[in-house]
């Protein structure tokens, strides 16, 4: 039997505090009804003996002390499961907002989900191929993943995101059985619109669950929009079997929004201002992408975040890169040269892509011809920055050809447009092809087989030419 | 009286007006009975952080004491195993609860029913102090267990069973000690994990553990019973890193702590070390292995635990004469842990939020390493290596800066040789190893005299070329003197060749000292003849064109493990090739 509260007796910016409340439970889920007849959804954040503090995730425009009834619902946060929340639009906290009225639960589970044992967890090793030669052949993503995008206000993180969608392939009979999650924390209208077109236009719009929380939409509300989606995933993940791409943006705005619960609550506060715990909540979130063993399913996750002022040491892209397992970043300037997708390639990289590249995922040559374009491409950096400082007519001969080099890689291999979709084998040609733009001898990641076998100076402009074409 | 909930703040539980609870005393909290330890007693009230999730606690549940401090099970079965981080065993908790761990479990850390074939060392009458080994077992077909009489049991023994098979937690002796009181003693015991455990005297260091991995090994050593901390941004290969420590160095047991890290790592170190071989005993490498994984999604008290619970399981295979290594994957995410609980203890922070109490807590774990003789004469070692992950990948952090203190080697890994794919991705200007001076003799003897000595060579070379290189950025590589150009070239092998290791070669994943002090050997022949030419005129391009530095950069994968005697033959090779320019 649901109890009920008359009144409250504190409110300070999200968080409502109530006295002399007895047996509720730590993170029990209320509903505060307003004199109006609305009600809004909270959650007990903190209890003091007699005395309890909830955050209403709507916001507390309008509550009074006397005009407020609350129920409290004996449970923590749950959200309604079925198999039909593909196709819908729900609020950032899971309630739908398409009027096609309520989701038919088939179950009901805790947002807040269960730490994966890791002896449960299997490891991932199938690759998905997204048709990006700066993923695939550098950054492979792979099935149960978790790869964000460090981006930058401005930059083209969210038609990157769309791409990957449009492109992603699973391999073999699982093609049918996938399906998107996707979790907007206060992402601005059109850029919510933006995925939905583009979704429609991709014709995967009945395989797309959404939760929305715009950028007008109540802060709080950002703090379960995440658990809301990855809930959901886990669901389609383990008990319906199917393969799910989650995508998160902005992370940025969420973990502005659980500081500014913090500091509303009085926490002491750790780097700029963000809770001590960030690194545990974040953890929470991400950690939720896997495969477990002997489910048929997996999630997989893209969390995107813009970096505030580009800065990669900022703590939202740092604990995040210390959770996750790589990161893609953009990188502003190339994308001012006009490269799209302009992926920073030295500083993305996947964790797992050594385990589901080679002999049996992709190609044997995978990771050695990943290796020297690295190692290569670091060269360029450092001839280019030595060309800043004595011109570039100054450089030595082999400065000169990585300055080169350097263009068609950016230009050709990672500059590859949204159209385009290349299959593994045409990265990796691309790849050799640039390579052998080199000397043999700078090849220094390489066997002697394998260059011999690949190493083709004379046809390389060609293949370079064609890729370049099919660009446009 | 019962003690009941008063407050909840996450992890956090107080009760007030009690007077029950000692400090550190082990809980259980709530209906559920959820794992606590209590960390602060005032007047009015007990603080407890709770070990799981208190996600529908209520105030008024009730807290009982445990009367004990928070304790780990020490006993076989411990070795092959996975456990959280506060030993309970995460196979175990996947049968109860499926994928998902749950909240409340009692389980026994090791298994109950299984027995273990027992053979005793003592007899009947024998007088036993505490450390004394009674009895053993094969634990693995690696590694023989040998239990000891816990701490504070001295006295005869009046009862002790036959040899046979037993499980760990059946009465096996009983000792009488001299006031009269009999103590029964099991293959198991408990053992507080936050005190370290008695030893005889500290040995002073002289022995390297041999990590197979050559900047390790020639450059910055660690030695047996020494500390060492891995900092290094996301990406930097801090775990790799310790994957290769924990796969290949020459300790008889591997303690690996993931400690609020990523799962799916924890997974890949199951995986893999049940599948690999150790090249020394031909048995998978997870027979001398225990894994405590408290990744980042569990409960964040547990995870500030595994740090202690596993130097515990550490401290007791060394007391049985083991030289045991252990792993702490991140040092960073505990000390987090520290910071998130002394946050919502309304405790004063000091730098960036962290507690003052950081460095003595930081100083109490790294001081548990060393080489020890142990209280039943048998010589052991823990050797304590820590993952650092410092924000924003800035070293003047506060945990980063604490822990150099109480540590004798220092790996700082460096995203820029990171992003050239360079691992591991050590940085040698950076890096420094105390224990060379301490290790000298060992090499000598055991290596070779000149081993020291051409390693100060090659170290020589690497800062001469950080020099240059400041040049080089200002002017370009063309303009450099003659013998300053080989200087560049040959620390672009020494980088290449000789650093730079490839972690899935088959043959350069782990390389022995023999092999690493002839390759130094051979770098540093064509050092001295390249000089030769260099002083006679002849411009350094013309050495390059003879392709002798490439000879010299794949000798790491030209020349198998199994017949180093191969590289003696490259001073012959390297004249040959030099030969043919003048």
């Amino acid at each position: 039997m649901a109890k009920q509260l008359l009144g409250l007796s504190e409110v300070s910016g999200s968080l409502v505090v109530y006295e002399n409340v007895e047996d509720v439970g730590y993170e029990e889920v209320v509903e505060v009804m307003m004199a109006d007849g609305e009600t809004r959804t909270g959650r007990v954040v903190e209890i003091d003996g007699d005395k309890i503090i909830v955050q209403v995730f709507e916001g507390t425009m309008g509550l009074s002390k006397k005009n407020t009834k609350t129920k409290l619902l004996g449970h923590p946060m749950e959200i309604a499961l079925s198999k039909e929340v593909l196709g819908r639009t729900f609020s950032g906290s899971g309630r739908p907002i398409d009027g096609l009225g309520e989701v038919y639960a088939e179950k009901f589970a805790d947002i807040n989900g269960k730490p994966l044992n890791p002896v449960a967890r299997e490891y991932p090793r199938n690759y998905i191929s997204t048709g990006i030669s700066a993923i695939d052949g550098l950054n492979t993503l792979i099935r149960g993943q978790k790869l964000p995008i460090f981006s930058g206000s401005g930059l083209p993180h969210d038609k990157l995101a769309v791409q990957i969608v449009k492109q992603a392939q699973l391999s073999g009979d699982d093609a049918d059985n996938f399906a998107i999650v996707f979790g907007a924390m206060g992402v601005k209208n059109d850029v919510a619109d933006f995925f939905k077109r583009s979704f429609e236009e991709t014709g995967v719009m009945e395989k797309v669950c959404m939760f929305i929380n715009l950028s007008n939409d109540p802060i709080i509300e950002r703090t379960i929009t995440p658990r809301c989606a990855l809930t959901v995933a886990e669901y389609l993940a383990y008990e319906c079997g199917m393969h799910v791409l989650v995508i998160l943006t902005d992370m940025t705005s969420y973990c502005e929004a659980l500081r500014e619960f913090s500091s509303s609550k009085g926490e002491i506060p750790g780097r700029k201002g963000y809770p001590g715990y960030l690194y545990s909540d974040l953890a929470s979130l991400y950690e939720r992408a896997g495969i477990v063993k002997g489910a048929k399913g997996s999630v997989t996750q893209i969390p995107i975040l813009t970096m505030p002022n580009d800065d990669i040491t900022n703590p939202v892209p740092d604990l995040t890169g210390y959770i996750t397992e790589g990161q893609i970043v953009l990188d502003r300037d190339m994308h001012l040269n006009g490269i799209y997708p302009p992926i920073s390639i030295l500083s993305s990289l996947s964790r797992l892509m050594k385990d589901g590249i080679g002999e049996g995922y992709t190609r044997s040559d995978h990771q050695d011809v990943a290796n020297q374009i690295f190692a290569s491409y670091a060269k360029v950096v450092d001839a280019r920055s030595l060309a800043s400082v004595i011109g570039e007519d100054e450089l030595s001969e082999a400065d000169k050809r990585y300055i080169e080099f350097g263009k068609l890689v950016e230009e050709v291999f990672i500059g590859q447009g949204f159209k385009v979709k290349r299959s593994i084998q045409e990265t990796l040609n691309l790849g050799w092809a640039l390579l052998s733009t080199l000397p043999k001898e700078e090849l220094d990641r390489l066997d002697g087989e394998l260059i011999k076998k690949n190493y083709d100076p004379e046809h390389a402009m060609r293949t370079i030419e064609l890729a370049l074409k099919g660009e446009k | 009286m019962t003690n009941k909930i008063y407050s909840i703040n996450g992890p956090v539980v107080t009760v007030r007006d009690t007077s029950d609870f000692s400090m550190m005393e082990m809980v259980y909290v709530g209906n559920k009975r959820l794992m606590g330890e209590v960390i602060g007693i005032t007047d009015e009230k007990t603080t407890i952080q709770v070990y799981e999730s208190t996600t529908g606690l209520k105030p008024g549940e009730e807290v009982v004491g445990s009367k004990t401090l928070l304790s780990v099970t020490l006993g076989p079965g411990i070795l092959t195993n996975i456990f959280d981080g506060i030993e309970r065993p995460l196979k175990d908790i996947q049968k109860m609860d499926g994928a998902f761990i749950g909240e409340g479990q009692s389980i026994t850390s090791l298994d109950k029913d299984k027995k273990w074939d027992v053979k005793f060392k003592i007899r009947l009458n024998d007088e036993v102090v505490p450390g004394t080994i009674f009895a053993t077992c094969q634990e693995t077909n690696l590694i023989e267990h040998r239990s000891m009489i816990p701490s504070g049991i001295k006295g005869k023994v009046i009862e002790i069973k036959e040899d046979g098979a037993y499980t760990a937690y059946e009465t096996l002796v009983k000792v009488k000690d001299e006031t009269g009181k009999v103590h029964e003693v099991a293959l198991s015991q408990k053992w507080p994990i936050k005190v370290p455990r008695p030893i005889k005297d500290r040995r002073p260091i002289a022995i390297p553990l041999v990590t197979g991995q050559r900047v390790l090994d020639t450059t910055f050593p660690i030695a047996k019973g020494g500390a060492a901390a891995v900092p290094g941004g996301f990406g930097a290969g801090k775990t790799m890193l310790q994957h290769q420590i924990a796969k290949w160095c020459d300790a008889d047991i591997i303690v690996y702590v993931g400690c609020g890290e990523r799962g799916n790592e924890m997974t890949q170190v199951l995986e893999e070390f049940s599948e690999l071989i150790d090249p020394r005993t031909n048995r998978p490498l997870l027979d001398r292995t225990v894994l405590i994984a408290n990744t980042s999604n569990m409960p964040v008290a547990a995870r500030e635990a595994s740090i202690y619970t596993g130097i515990t399981l550490a401290e007791y295979y060394r007391d049985m004469g083991y030289h045991v290594a252990i792993m702490a994957d991140s040092t960073s995410r505990w000390a987090e842990a520290l910071r998130e609980i002394s946050g919502r203890l309304e405790e004063m922070p000091a730098e960036e939020g962290f507690p003052a109490y950081l460095p003595s807590r930081i100083a109490q774990f790294y001081e548990r390493a060393g080489y020890v003789d142990n209280l039943n004469g048998t010589e052991g070692s823990v050797t304590i290596i820590g993952a650092v992950s410092p924000q924003g990948g800035d070293f003047s952090e506060p945990v980063t800066q604490n822990t150099k203190r109480f540590v004798r080697s220092f790996w700082a890994l460096d995203k820029s040789l990171a992003y050239a794919r360079h691992y591991p991705a050590v940085n040698w200007n950076q890096s420094y190893s105390e224990y060379v001076d301490d290790l000298s003799a060992w090499y000598n003897k055991n290596v070779a005299r000149d081993f020291l000595s051409l390693r100060s060579e090659i170290i020589a070379i690497l800062h001469d070329e950080q020099k240059l290189n400041e040049i080089v950025k200002l002017i370009g590589s063309d303009v450099l003197p003659e013998d300053q150009k080989l200087t560049m070239e040959i620390a672009k092998v020494i980088r290449v060749g000789f650093l730079q290791q490839n972690a899935y070669h088959a043959d350069d994943t782990y390389v022995p000292l023999e092999k690493q002090y002839k390759m130094l050997k051979v770098i540093s022949y064509l050092n001295s003849a390249c000089i030769k030419l260099v002083n006679k005129r002849i411009p350094v391009s013309l050495i390059a064109e003879t392709g002798v530095f490439e000879l010299l950069i794949k000798i790491k994968y030209d020349v198998p493990n199994d017949n180093i005697a191969l590289l003696d033959t490259y001073p012959a090779k390297i004249d040959e090739l030099l030969a043919k320019i003048v």
